[in-house]
């Protein structure tokens, strides 16, 4: 404590200016909401990496199967269970595009030269001699295309609902409550499974059965904030200015959940892609010729002693496609949930 | 507190006879009859088939005797499986599936935590972003994929451990991890957030303030406290355990639940379907009952909200 007995003269000190106009002045522009988010989300590495992996998965699914020069239906049994070999990368030793396959008692074989087939399967043929790559892009195109529907209808369903519940209150807030607590009683597993046993399996059924749960958490989230909002001063105002409720639900309180909507959304796309491929992975999936990125497991599952590659591209495409919509959800959350803010 | 149970048990029964009763028309609109050699048999055999099994009654005189015979704890006898009564067809079944569960649960739980404390006492390093890399990997990739790759490396290649069927501990071994890969990564992914939230708070800097070393206070202090919130995840790890268990023990060949449940939606087996299904959404209700009851009796907070209902 010495330090402080040390006397300082009054004089070394002098006052500072105080200057009204340049305290208050603001040195950055002002940024909204969505440029503060985008700001924050930019930081995040994870997010933004997904964001670029997400772009291109989605610009192959649709360009993808017209890229190689087979059909994705077109069977082939000649050309069945061939390796992936791709024409500049073949001599590349470690790589494993170089269309050889181990058998079982260690020797390595090329059934391209055996066969002598001149044509390159970029990621080698199924057990019908399909093309494996357009087949892999149209399984993710049609797994995105349902995970997409899906948690559009969810939004749609769940946004609206909840809004309702939470907007009205009373009785009619009471009732919706008690639908949506027997609702989400029911194990999502064993609704979608009966739905699909009941309906058949096909992209619209699929489909219908992930919604028909899938909506829940999204209402119940819109309601809790639907609650907190309608009692703040510009619902009082719009309200004494005369705006109906459909008005002041839509255009009042809704952009303020947009937040809110995007993450719950974003967090329901790879659920809809997993419980999809599950669905195919038990047998109740899309049928053949139609084909998904579960569908394309499930078969290359069985083969995959004998011919791995056919199990390991779709799982790899599947395991990056969660991976990347995990990683957006994750950090649109942090950038976009009001409580995290700091 | 005793009211707040009574009124989720009221709530859970409800949920149940629904389940019971929308499984049952369901299984009615499904096209078809459950007899494997349906094409074969001539119409006269099959009206004697129908009858036998009383599928040719009315249909709300078929579900006053389902729900009946479903108080009295009656399944029905399987279609397919060789007549055997639908429950000793599961009870037979459900041994494989509860230790599989509970293995998957406990390494779960247990690596969880420790890969969320690890996280958490190493905040923002490398090994905080590798702890949290494995979580996000683990949440997202399915656990069929996940099973199927550790069974054809670890299993065919590698050759560690036994590829499938369930004859001793070691066949329970790869079943076990990928069933866990879930669990791991959101107990790890829960334990990390509140693990850094304890050590934020004002007793750790008391703590620390009065000189106590880095262990005591990491697990004397904060561990138990950021604990507790962890048991609000075991229902929702519990139920996706239930929903990996019919994939798992497909892939593994595990003589379980899941496993003939899928088997009976491959064959149309209406009875067994409709009891599998009754049991897991009772599995899934009563779990979700417990933990609630449990929370409710740590935090007072929960209580009080609920019993104002």
């Amino acid at each position: 404590m010495a330090q402080f007995d040390e006397k300082i003269s009054k004089d070394q000190f002098e006052p500072a200016i105080i200057d009204a106009s340049t305290s208050e002045r603001i040195s950055k522009p002002s940024l909204n909401y969505w440029q503060d988010a985008w700001l924050r989300v930019r930081k995040n590495k994870g997010a933004i990496v997904s964001l670029v992996v997400i772009g291109f998965l989605i610009i192959m699914a649709l360009i993808g199967p017209s890229l190689s020069k087979f059909d994705s239906n077109k069977q082939n049994t000649k050309h069945a269970n061939l390796p992936p070999r791709i024409e500049a990368l073949e001599n590349i030793s470690w790589l494993p595009f170089d269309g050889t396959r181990t058998l079982k008692n260690g020797n390595v074989v090329n059934p391209y030269e055996q066969k002598q087939i001149e044509e390159y399967y970029w990621f080698g043929t199924d057990a019908l001699g399909r093309d494996q790559f357009s087949r892999v892009w149209k399984g993710t195109q049609i797994s995105l295309y349902i995970a997409f529907l899906a948690a559009f209808i969810d939004m749609v369903i769940g946004v609206t609902f909840g809004a309702v519940s939470g907007y009205f209150g009373g009785r009619v807030d009471n009732i919706m409550q008690r639908i949506i607590e027997v609702l989400s009683g029911i194990p999502n597993l064993v609704i979608v499974i009966l739905m699909i046993i009941v309906l058949k399996p096909g992209i619209i059924s699929i489909t219908v059965a992930l919604t028909i749960t899938g909506w829940v958490s999204m209402a119940r989230v819109i309601r809790a904030q639907v609650l907190k909002l309608k009692n703040q001063e510009f619902v009082l105002a719009s309200r004494t200015l005369g705006a109906s409720h459909a008005k002041i639900i839509f255009k009042h309180l809704l952009p303020n959940l947009a937040g809110v909507i995007i993450i719950n959304t974003m967090f329901s796309i790879p659920n809809a892609i997993f419980f999809e491929a599950f669905l195919s992975f038990i047998g109740l999936g899309l049928q053949d010729p139609l084909a998904s990125l579960g569908t394309l497991i499930d078969e290359g599952f069985r083969a995959m002693i004998a011919f791995p590659y056919q199990m390991l591209v779709p799982a790899i495409v599947i395991s990056v496609v969660m991976i990347a919509f995990n990683m957006i959800a994750d950090g649109l959350r942090d950038a976009l949930d009001p409580k995290m803010r700091d | 507190m005793i009211k707040y149970i009574g009124q989720r048990v009221i709530y859970m029964i409800i949920t149940l006879f629904l389940i019971a009763s929308m499984t049952f028309f369901l299984m009615k609109l499904i096209p078809g009859t459950p007899f494997k050699n349906q094409a074969k048999m001539s119409d006269e055999q099959l009206e004697m088939m129908l009858d036998h099994y009383k599928l040719d009654e009315p249909v709300p005189v078929q579900y006053v005797a389902y729900m009946t015979n479903l108080v009295k704890g009656d399944l029905g006898t399987s279609y397919q499986f060789a007549n055997t009564p639908v429950s000793e067809l599961l009870g037979a079944r459900i041994g494989a599936s509860a230790l599989l569960g509970f293995q998957a649960l406990l390494v779960g739980t247990v690596f969880g935590i420790i890969l969320g404390v690890i996280g958490a006492l190493k905040q923002n390093t490398w090994i905080d972003y590798g702890t949290t890399f494995i979580a996000v990997i683990g949440k997202s990739i399915p656990s069929f994929v996940f099973a199927g790759l550790l069974q054809y490396y670890v299993g065919v290649k590698l050759g560690w451990f036994p590829v499938a069927f369930w004859k001793g501990p070691e066949y329970t071994v790869m079943p076990t991890i990928a069933l866990a890969m879930f669990p791991i990564a959101i107990a790890a992914r829960f334990m990390r957030t509140e693990m850094v939230e304890v050590l934020g708070s004002d007793y750790i800097t008391l703590a620390r303030a009065k000189g106590a070393n880095y262990f005591e206070i990491a697990f004397k202090h904060a561990l138990r406290n950021a604990l507790i919130p962890v048991i609000t995840v075991l229902g929702p790890l519990a139920v996706s355990l239930m929903t990996g268990s019919l994939v798992i023990e497909k892939i593994f060949s595990v003589p379980g639940l899941g496993e003939q449940f899928v088997k009976s939606v491959q064959v149309n087996d209406y009875s067994v379907i409709m009891a599998t299904t009754l049991l897991f959404a009772f599995l899934f209700i009563v779990v979700i009952l417990i933990v609630d009851i449990l929370y409710g009796l740590i935090d007072p907070r929960i209580r009080l909200a609920g019993g104002k209902k």
